[in-house]
């Protein structure tokens, strides 16, 4: 164990954990937001983030922006941000519908027992993925470096850097126009009504097939934007990128309550935070031991997560 | 279960060809002398032609297609034909594929398999039928510890480039403080390892990073705190790309090296030019337009364009199992037995082989590529000693 690493280094783990952890929270959104309506894992989701990570290569390189051009100024890069978040947000939420009208819809209309729901989650991931897979031959793909990475001030001799800003400060926007959105609208109470009890929901004039899309399609839109902050941070990306990706962030979702948005605000961020530390104390391998051993013993106190699970009730 | 059923059935099929073969041969002489100074001896390319790594089979199969022209030029009244197997690279296609090929008598040699995956699987099969292998890029060193009789290996493996990158390390970057870091496969923790031993004390820390990993602040952090001046990476290119972008993007000017998994051009693309700018790469593959005589300008010839990766190597492949032919050793038995006892100057280096099927260790040669200005172009070959 590296104590004296961790002791010197503690604050700047700290931020690169934060901003790794903001991305998983992110696409933790989509977990919670069909787990909460639903009951359900959306398996499926970690392939929504993937597309999305394809689709802003896609764009920047049709927008005439290469792998080998100099970062832009900073006009450049808002649009260029802009415009990927557009078609990100646009090309994940639209997978995310396509799962649900394909892979849910129509066993649930046929009220399958949950274990199909599973399966079906399962293998409309591994149809995306694979798909994918063969369109790319397989091989990662490089994407062009947005932002010319410099340190914009030292927190205590940690530096936080210009990339770490924008990520954090995104998610964190996204969060809380999420958070406004559910709460606040008259779409967001529909949700929640059907979150708390469909049928009941669906008495009162609640059009319940209409806000499960919605749901699918507001997580999609999240892992789109989860993704561009990726590409920025990351660089590359490969057909399986999501595997690992949506592992951590439903992990995250468990974590902070699944079903729980601003749980999985929390979660994501102390995700991202504990396995830093971990890597940083018992080496980079112990990385997601670290984080899951952390992950039992919080349950084993808090089995609804930090926050506590309904959508709902929880006011979220 | 599977394994017995293919014994039996190459079995049958050696046995077939062995007791059909003489017959065979002389009506296949006789018509082929009719077609033009045909003697009818076949060598056969084997590699990813198509799919994602095809571009190396490429290079592969025009190096060895650029040996028989030029041989077939020289010897008319007995021109050799190179037969193009296809494996898109993929392990689950090569066995049929060798199984198609043994069947065919007059296919003396194979240069290839082109990848370790395929070899692994293609390999016992053509080795159990006698068919003379020397692989041109296969550098797998496990290849060789499997006792296959007919496998050769024409340039150094793996295993070679471990002391080769902790030299450069040494001599080239004069670095004082290096970080070695693997991925836990084979590949990249043998890589490491054999660093790790070269290096000895100047090696100051190392961490390991998991498959498909993409976040790696906690190992550049620990690289930052260590003031490490050189990074060594075991590993493949789509955990190096995201690492080296991290490192740079920290602050950190450590100088970053790597073996071949990592020299593909999406190391450039996917780290950024400018960050991957001086990047190190080792590589037992020899780059094309070093090679001796005229071969990149003759190569450039037939194919329009330089030599490339491994067609050089190809080419020398190539070019042992003719010499063997000319020579008079015609059956897959015969030329084997040339092959191992083959000593000879190629174009890429000496050829000399050890009893397992490696090269001389003395005739071996790594290279050392730079990225510069966002591409990977050779740097020098690497002494050692």
């Amino acid at each position: 164990m590296n104590f004296s690493f961790v002791g010197d280094n503690f604050l700047s783990l700290t931020v690169t954990g934060l901003t790794q952890g903001a991305i998983y929270a992110l696409v933790a959104l989509g977990y919670t937001l069909v787990y909460g309506v639903l009951r359900l894992i959306n398996f499926a989701h970690s392939e929504v983030f993937m597309v999305g990570t394809f689709t802003t290569a896609v764009v920047w390189t049709a927008l005439g922006y290469g792998v080998n051009d100099p970062a832009p100024g900073a006009l450049g890069v808002v649009l260029l941000v802009v415009v990927a978040m557009l078609a990100a947000g646009a090309a994940s939420g639209a997978t995310g519908l396509v799962v649900e009208r394909v892979a849910y819809r129509t066993l649930r209309k046929r009220n399958a027992p949950s274990l199909i729901f599973l399966i079906s989650a399962i293998g409309a991931s591994v149809a995306l993925f694979e798909t994918m897979g063969a369109l790319t031959d397989r091989q990662p793909r490089g994407i062009p470096v947005l932002l010319k990475v410099k340190e914009v001030f030292s927190l205590f001799g940690a530096s936080v850097t210009n990339l770490q800003i924008v990520i954090i400060v995104s998610a964190l926007a996204m969060m809380v126009l999420l958070d406004l959105f559910i709460n606040k609208t008259r779409l967001g109470r529909g949700v929640r009504a059907v979150a708390q009890n469909p049928d009941v929901a669906a008495l009162m004039g609640v059009n319940k097939d209409r806000v499960i899309m919605l749901i699918f399609v507001i997580g999609g839109i999240m892992a789109g934007f989860a993704s561009v902050l990726y590409d920025i941070k990351v660089g590359t990306t490969t057909y399986t990128v999501g595997f690992l990706i949506g592992i951590k962030a439903f992990t995250a979702a468990v974590l902070g309550g699944i079903g729980n948005l601003r749980g999985a605000l929390l979660g994501g961020l102390l995700l991202g935070v504990v396995e830093n530390l971990g890597a940083g104390l018992f080496g980079n391998e112990w990385m997601d031991v670290v984080a899951f051993i952390v992950l039992v013993v919080v349950l084993l106190f808090r089995p609804n997560g930090l926050l506590g699970e309904s959508l709902g009730r929880a006011r979220a | 279960m599977r394994q017995t059923l293919v014994r039996v059935v190459g079995g049958v099929v050696m046995s077939a060809l062995a007791f059909g073969g003489a017959t065979a041969c002389k009506s296949d002489s006789g018509s082929d002398s009719a077609a033009g100074g045909d003697c009818g001896y076949k060598i056969a390319f084997f590699g990813a032609l198509s799919g994602g790594n095809a571009q190396l089979g490429i290079n592969i199969r025009d190096g060895a297609k650029l040996a028989v022209d030029q041989y077939n030029e020289k010897n008319k009244d007995c021109a050799v034909t190179l037969v193009e197997k296809d494996s898109a690279g993929s392990p689950d296609q090569a066995p049929p594929l060798a199984q198609s090929l043994i069947q065919d008598t007059k296919i003396l040699g194979v240069v290839g398999p082109a990848f370790s995956g395929e070899s692994k699987v293609a390999d016992p099969i053509l080795s159990e039928a006698g068919v003379v292998i020397i692989t041109p890029s296969a550098t797998n060193p496990a290849l060789a510890t499997n006792g296959w009789k007919t496998f050769h290996r024409g340039l150094g493996n793996d295993a070679s480039q471990g002391p080769a990158a902790a030299a450069y390390i040494k001599n080239e970057f004069k670095a004082t403080k290096a970080f070695v870091i693997d991925d836990a496969s084979e590949y990249g923790k043998g890589l490491s390892d054999q660093v790790k031993s070269t290096l000895g004390s100047l090696v100051v820390g190392s961490a390991v990073v998991k498959e498909q990993q993409t976040d790696f602040s906690a190992v550049v952090q620990q690289i930052k705190s260590v003031q490490a001046d050189a990074v060594f990476f075991g590993g493949y290119v789509r955990e190096a790309a995201p690492f080296l972008k991290q490192l740079r993007e920290s602050g950190s000017q450590a100088k970053f090296i790597a073996g071949d998994g990592v020299k593909e051009e999406v190391l450039v693309t996917g780290a950024g030019a400018a960050n991957a700018e001086g990047a190190i790469l080792t590589c037992p593959c020899m780059p094309g337009e070093k090679a001796k005589g005229t071969f990149a300008a003759d190569y450039q010839k037939a194919t329009g364009r330089a030599p490339n990766t491994y067609s050089a190597e190809s080419f020398d492949a190539a070019n042992i199992l003719l010499n063997g032919i000319k020579a008079g050793n015609t059956t897959r038995e015969k030329l084997n037995d040339f092959v191992n006892k083959y000593e000879g100057e190629g174009v890429t280096t000496n050829f000399k082989f050890q009893p397992n099927g490696e090269l001389d260790p003395k005739s071996v040669q790594i290279w050392a590529y730079k990225v510069q200005g966002g591409k990977i172009v050779a740097d020098k070959e690497i002494e050692q000693g």
